[in-house]
């Protein structure tokens, strides 16, 4: 069994001989695009689950080990993963965990901490956590993010929000039921045999699973009736996991909307971004600036080539990255990078300037860089597009789902006010348009 | 033309109206539901088939509870406000602006242009569910408060977030005797405060306004509030005569829009619908069976005090007072502990008279037989019933209810104590109270929740409780605060939870609060291995039970719990060993007057709203104060280095240096300003700028730029920037300064130096929230100052840009704030030391007060430092200590500038005997929720206690004081242990 080794401050390592006894567990947040994560963590020859267990037990645990007043992504993701080792199911001597950590000025940066925290308290301290980081924090001798795994990751996270689009276009409308599930789950089980043989991680290999993915889903029979569009914007695990937002899409499905959930690319490019930004406003080191810049480019290529499938297929595409940065002028400085920053601001410009005024901006309860970029930003959107119809939803562990959906509801009865107003001032602008 | 229907089925009652062709009215019910939701609006509609029966009807269910009705039952759904709005609109035309409080919901709708509508988020709470709460509270039914509120002659300051604040406000207010009719006009106003603050989000509520719903249409008192506020006339206030069911009437007009279905079969759905139950979350039970649960009784009924009767007893007697939040508890006791008599009631807002009437009950049954030596009281109410009665003792509630606990089980570890208003749980560690874990205000739904939650469902307290023992699934509520609870109640009942079911679930609830939220506790050995609980809420076998199985272990809950802090005030008197006792005699008695008014002292900024007790013989007391100058008394200034930093920072206005020909800058004084305005000032003078101040923080301040803060779960230092920067642009300045700062100085103690995302970009939410701020320069630039050279740069760069200013000139003027930063430092470092010493010499102890800068503005922490000095310590800060100990790897990501020199600080108190650490946490910091553990880890290693004193709005010190109390005693206790 593998020896438990420390660095100098006292970090439990996860070490060379853990990789091959270990089985890492990683909480959920999209679904989709970490599903294939997973299978490329796989390949480099690590045992990894992405954990899928939810309810209450998930909930109990968090509050239990997690200061609640901390943010309800932190219990909830914390209390995924001790309420999986506590399951019985693992072997808690063969277990490590996998955290994201953005490295920002949002307490989000902490909830490592707090899992070792909550690790300690459940008498777990000996199950090692592994940082999942862009900012070289905490290294650990037996898990390396090499380029080319990075490079794969990017792959997937494309291929993931290339599906999120498209499946949300196409999923209200379909005829027969499941059908856009179907067409999810086969792309998948496709893209990820690919990727094990080593075949789809080309532009140009990519730029024909692209093809071959959207092909797919255009066969998908669908009705032509008008559904009103809303828009998912938000902090990022409550946008994103069904656990965090009591799953939301699931709701607006059900009511008959069509939800639009911009994909996490950005967010990549994002974070990417704002070194770049920082070394403009503070100083620091020029090559750290041209690295970053180099870095956006390519991933942006990418993000491009998704964008472009889209338009050729006939589906609704979002903007680039560069295209979502100029809607925020006006708005917030380009510093404003805790938590989703400016990003978040952005995607709610993109959304109403692209015929989707309607809009869910979902938070945890008491979310700091929300309180700024999401909450803050409402009033003044309202003035700037008056017909904007934005509710703020927020998620802890003791809002209940029916005060929830009662304000989303209020948004559905705006909205589809506001559709109907739309459509009797296009008929009446075409049966007399010099009263216009 | 059918007829039409709505049904609005809110959180307390359900409304339902028939219109006909015309829109006429033809019928119009309002009637509570007591959680039979389907069940009255059935009963309702049967009661009308006279109307309806045989007719095509048009059928609509709207409302916050009326969802759920309408999925079981098939019949279609309109969201209440959008209903509301319909009916406006074709009633009271031209209206601007609807303000609507139901029994929960509070709501706003804009109209004119686009319609805008504004619910209360999850935070808000209830409205007319809270005026229930504070109505009970008060001991009186809706319509007494109502009438009370319209003989107010003064308007307290109540928290206007949820209801569970304004609690914890007028409790004090009235155990200080505060008149209840100044307390009811409170009520509503805070309801005003949170509707106008909570909802217009930047709006303005102006126009002709239409006022709806059950407590808008019922309350003469409330409708005052509002138009007072809003400065309204009557032709733009609008109360229409059915403004009480609105909503059903809007549900009706827009079912016109539904399919028309025979009124029998809208009937039978409804009816049919009654049984269909929805997946409840469910725990087991609490107990299986009779047999298990008379065990139970038997193990508890065993801590008993030792058996006394006063009618036969002669001797001495001692005598404890428990002057609680709701109640008043009084025990007479013998020498071994044995109560000759005692006395558990609800204080009815009136703790005095009550004392009285028992008081004199007691000599009655005394008779020549028994002397009362001694008599001590603790609570709330402790300095006022001191004073009226002139007992012997007054001591903090935590010692009182130790010397109690410790009568039952001298090796107790860890007490709990569970009351109506309040939760007190602490450690016990070598004989003194260590550790001290209060409610929040944000969590303190303790026994009166239960209370009220019974009244509501249309039960008395002990029958309700009663129910709950038994129910085979008790429904999982949550453990949040009282409002969520009232929410997640609403959706059990909805998905079929029986009353029996929501007892045990409450319970089980208040226990869950307890142990995770408010003693955080991961596992039953963090508690202690001898728990005694008390207080009146644990007299409720299902909280007990609760309990005890949350803990896994059983625990000791003496037959007294409820009494526990006046037994223990009754053990304290007796070892006072006192010849005589100072308690009115018999006869005083009989002469005894009381009266309050209530007076404002004008004394300082603080403008404490005191409350002026006279009785009979010229004693009086005046409660309120948070320093002795009010008293007469010339108040005795310890150095206090929060002070001098306060004064300090606030002379750093004017030309300084240079001649100001560049124009006014005005700089708002609030957040990470407490920290950078000396960088700025110096700056700004050298460059020729004259710098204004925004000034000081006030009450009123905050009112004033209220109506523009969009998020109201922000803390509070944030929330007063509004009015800060409002008032900067009446102060007619040239341009605001307010930078945007991601990061802060580096002082080479943390990961990181961040700003919390709040500091960081307030600047920016100010800009797009209050509109005035387009008519002036509000520069709010993003800057970084720890790289001197590379802020040379850019600041120049938006000097030359903004000012037109030399770039050499800049350069200078950088230099010169950073030398100005640096002096302002080593002068406070310095100050810090001199005061160190002078405690030292004067063998005084010395109290860290660590925050964030801004914690310092006494209207932010409300005067917690003057109540710190007068308590006898020397006031330091945090930033006065925090670069004594250098850089240290910590268990959490250290990475924000100010966050760390707490870390630093507590770290160097641990190394210093004569210091203790105080953190203060303004709520709503989402940092904090990360530091409060660690710096309660280092203190703790460290063998220190660990205090923390959460703040808000709320002016009410009553727990700062007990915690700061506590601390003294424990370090008295350690001291004499030595």
């Amino acid at each position: 069994m593998a020896e438990l080794k420390y660095d100098k401050t006292g970090r439990l390592l996860f070490t060379k001989e853990m990789k091959n006894e270990y089985t890492l567990l990683a909480p959920q947040m999209l679904p989709d695009h970490f599903a294939m994560v997973v299978e490329i963590v796989r390949s480099y020859g690590y045992k990894v689950e992405m954990l899928e267990n939810t309810g209450r037990s998930v909930i109990d645990a968090g509050q239990k080990y997690v200061h609640n007043d901390a943010c309800y992504p932190a219990i909830l993701v914390i209390g995924q993963l001790i309420s999986a080792i506590q399951s019985g199911k693992y072997d808690p001597h063969k277990v490590a965990l996998v955290i994201t950590q953005t490295g920002g000025g949002c307490r989000a940066s902490n909830y490592i901490h707090l899992l070792r925290k909550a690790l300690e308290k459940a008498g777990l301290a000996y199950v090692p956590v592994i940082s999942l980081n862009l900012s070289g924090l905490e290294k650990n001798p037996g898990f390396q993010l090499t380029i080319g795994m990075l490079r794969k990751v990017v792959f997937a996270l494309i291929y993931g929000d290339l599906l999120l689009c498209i499946s949300n276009q196409v999923r209200p409308y379909e005829l027969t039921p499941g059908a856009t599930d179907a067409a999810v789950q086969e792309c998948m089980d496709y893209l990820l045999r690919e990727m094990a043989q080593g075949r789809g991680m080309s532009f140009k290999t990519m730029e024909a699973n692209f093809d071959r993915i959207t092909a797919s889903f255009k066969a998908i029979p669908v009705s032509n009736e008008e559904k009103v569009k809303v828009g998912v914007v938000g902090e990022i695990y409550v946008k994103y996991a069904p656990l965090g937002n009591n799953g939301l899409c699931d709701f607006l499905l059900s009511e008959g909307a069509e939800p639009v959930v911009p994909g996490v690319i950005d967010f990549i490019i994002f974070k990417i971004n704002n070194r770049e930004v920082d070394v403009d406003i503070y100083g620091g080191k020029k090559v750290k600036e041209r690295f970053c810049h180099w870095l956006q480019t390519y991933v942006m290529k990418y993000q491009h080539a998704m964008i472009d499938a889209l338009k050729r297929s006939g589906f609704r595409a979002p903007g680039d990255f560069n295209e979502l940065h100029s809607y925020i002028k006006g708005y917030l400085g380009d510093g404003n990078k805790m938590g989703e920053g400016w990003l978040l601001t952005a995607e709610m410009l993109e959304l109403i300037n692209t015929g989707i005024p309607n809009i869910v901006c979902t938070q945890p309860f008491g979310c700091l860089p929300n309180h700024i970029v999401g909450k803050g930003m409402i009033r003044k959107l309202k003035d700037d597009y008056p017909w904007s119809n934005i509710v703020a939803i927020d998620y802890d562990p003791g809002a209940t789902k029916i005060n929830q959906e009662n304000r989303i509801k209020l948004m559905l009865a705006n909205a589809r006010a506001l559709q109907k107003e739309q459509a009797e001032h296009k008929e009446s602008e075409e049966k007399d348009p010099a009263a216009v | 033309m059918e007829l039409r229907v709505g049904i609005d089925i809110g959180s307390t009652t359900v409304k339902v109206t028939v219109l006909d062709e015309q829109d006429q009215l033809l019928f119009r019910s309002y009637e509570r539901h007591f959680s039979k939701t389907r069940e009255r609006a059935a009963q309702t509609l049967r009661s009308i088939q006279d109307l309806l029966s045989g007719k095509q009807v048009h059928m609509v269910i709207t409302g916050s509870a009326g969802l759920g009705v309408s999925k079981a039952s098939g019949i279609d759904f309109v969201q209440e406000v959008y209903a509301t709005a319909a009916a406006v609109n074709r009633f009271i035309p031209n209206t601007d602006a609807v303000i609507e409080l139901g029994g929960e919901d509070a709501k706003i709708i804009f109209f004119g242009g686009a319609l805008e509508e504004r619910m209360n988020g999850s935070c808000a709470g209830g409205t007319g569910a809270f005026i229930d709460q504070m109505a009970s509270l008060l001991n009186l039914t809706i319509d007494e408060l109502d009438e009370l509120s319209l003989k107010h002659e003064k308007i307290y300051p109540i928290a206007s977030r949820c209801g569970v604040f304004a609690k914890s406000d007028i409790q004090p207010i009235l155990n200080q005797g505060g008149r209840k009719e100044d307390v009811a006009a409170s009520i509503f106003q805070a309801v005003v405060d949170q509707t106008v603050a909570g909802l217009t989000q930047g709006r303005e509520l102006k126009g002709k306004i239409v006022f709806l719903g059950g407590p808008l249409h019922f309350l003469r008192g409330l409708r005052e509030r509002f138009i007072d506020t809003l400065k309204l006339d009557g032709e733009h206030a609008v109360f229409p005569e059915d403004g009480d069911c609105f909503a059903a009437m809007g549900a009706a007009l827009c079912s016109a829009e539904y399919p028309a279905r025979p009124f029998e079969e809208c009937l039978r759905l409804l009816e049919e619908s009654v049984d269909a139950a929805g997946a409840l979350d469910v725990m087991p039970p609490l107990f299986a069976d009779q047999a298990e649960y008379d065990a139970f009784l038997s193990r508890h009924n065993a801590s008993h005090p030792p058996e006394a009767d006063l009618n036969s007893y002669s001797g001495d007697a001692w005598l404890g007072i428990d002057a609680g939040s709701t109640t008043t508890k009084m025990v007479l006791i013998d020498l071994q502990g044995g109560i000759l008599y005692n006395y558990y009631h609800s204080n009815q807002g009136n703790p005095v008279s009550i004392v009285l009437e028992q008081l004199k009950e007691i000599y009655n049954h005394c008779g020549d037989r028994v002397t009362i030596k001694g008599a001590a009281v603790t609570g709330y109410g402790e300095d006022l019933i001191k004073n009226a009665f002139q007992c012997d003792l007054g001591l903090v509630e935590t010692m009182a209810h130790y010397k109690a606990a410790a009568h039952f089980n001298p090796d107790v570890d860890f007490i709990i104590d569970i009351g109506g208003q309040d939760m007190k749980c602490f450690k016990i560690r070598n004989g003194a109270v260590d550790s001290i874990m209060l409610n929040e205000a944000c969590s303190s739904g303790c026994g009166s929740f239960i209370e009220t939650f019974a009244k509501a469902l249309d039960y008395d307290i002990a029958s309700f409780s009663k129910l709950g023992l038994f129910s085979p699934r008790p429904v999982n509520l949550g453990s949040r605060c009282t409002v969520f609870m009232n929410s997640s109640v609403k959706q059990a009942q909805k998905d079929g939870a029986s009353v029996e079911d929501i007892s045990a679930g409450l319970s089980i609830s208040i226990v869950k609060n307890a142990v995770y939220k408010v003693i955080r506790a991961a596992s039953a050995d963090d508690l202690g291995k001898h728990i005694v609980v008390q207080g009146g809420t644990f007299l409720n076998d299902a909280v007990l039970r609760a309990f005890e199985q949350e803990l896994g272990r059983d625990v000791v809950r003496p037959t007294i719990a409820g009494l526990m802090g006046a037994f223990g005030a009754a053990l304290a008197a007796r070892d006072l060993k006192l010849e005589r006792s100072n308690l009115l005699s018999e006869t005083a008695l009989q002469s005894f007057l009381h009266n309050a008014k209530p007076a404002t002292c004008g004394l300082c900024t603080n403008h404490c709203s005191l409350t002026v007790n006279q009785f009979d013989g010229g004693r009086r007391f005046i409660s309120g104060n948070r320093c002795s100058r009010p008293l007469g008394k010339e108040k005795q200034q310890l150095p206090d280095l929060g002070l001098y930093k306060y004064q300090k920072l606030r002379t750093m206005e004017g030309k300084g240096s240079g001649t100001g020909v560049r124009g006014k800058i005005g700089i708002p004084f609030g957040l990470n300003m407490y920290e950078n305005l000396p960088f700025w000032y110096e700056f700004f003078t050298r460059l020729n700028f004259e710098v204004v101040l925004s000034p000081e923080s006030s009450r009123k301040l905050y009112l004033k730029g209220q109506h523009t803060i969009p998020s109201d779960t922000v803390c509070y230092p944030a929330k007063l920037l509004h009015g800060h920067v409002e008032a900067l642009l009446e102060m007619g300045v040239d341009a605001i300064w307010y930078p945007c700062m991601s990061y802060n100085y580096d002082e080479g103690i943390g990961d990181n130096h961040y700003n919390c995302p709040v500091v960081a970009y307030y600047p920016e939410l100010l800009a797009a929230n209050i509109p005035q701020l387009k008519e002036t320069r509000f520069l709010n630039p993003y800057v970084g100052l720890w790289r001197h050279k590379s802020f040379a740069r850019r600041i120049a760069q938006i000097m030359a840009q903004e000012f037109s200013i030399p770039r050499h000139e800049c350069f200078a003027a950088a230099k010169a704030a950073y030398a100005g930063y640096d002096s302002y430092v080593e002068d406070l470092r310095k100050t810090g030391r001199e005061y160190i010493t002078y405690a030292r010499k004067n063998h005084l102890p010395i109290l860290v007060q660590a925050g964030r800068p801004y914690h310092i503005d006494p209207e932010i922490n409300h005067g917690i430092n003057d109540l710190i000095t007068g308590q006898g310590f020397v006031l330091i800060t945090e930033d006065a200590l925090s670069y004594l100990e250098g850089y240290e790897s910590r268990k959490v990501l250290n990475q924000w500038t100010f966050q760390s020199r707490m870390y630093n600080a507590a770290r160097y108190v641990c190394t210093q005997p004569d210091m203790q650490l105080i953190q203060l946490v303004s709520f709503g910091c989402g940092t904090d929720a990360i530091t409060a553990d660690e710096v309660r880890f280092i203190l703790e290693q460290g063998g220190k206690l660990y205090t923390q004193l959460k703040i808000d709005d709320i002016n009410n010190l009553g727990a700062v004081k007990i915690r700061i109390r506590s601390l003294m005693a424990a370090m008295e206790a350690r001291n004499t242990g030595k």
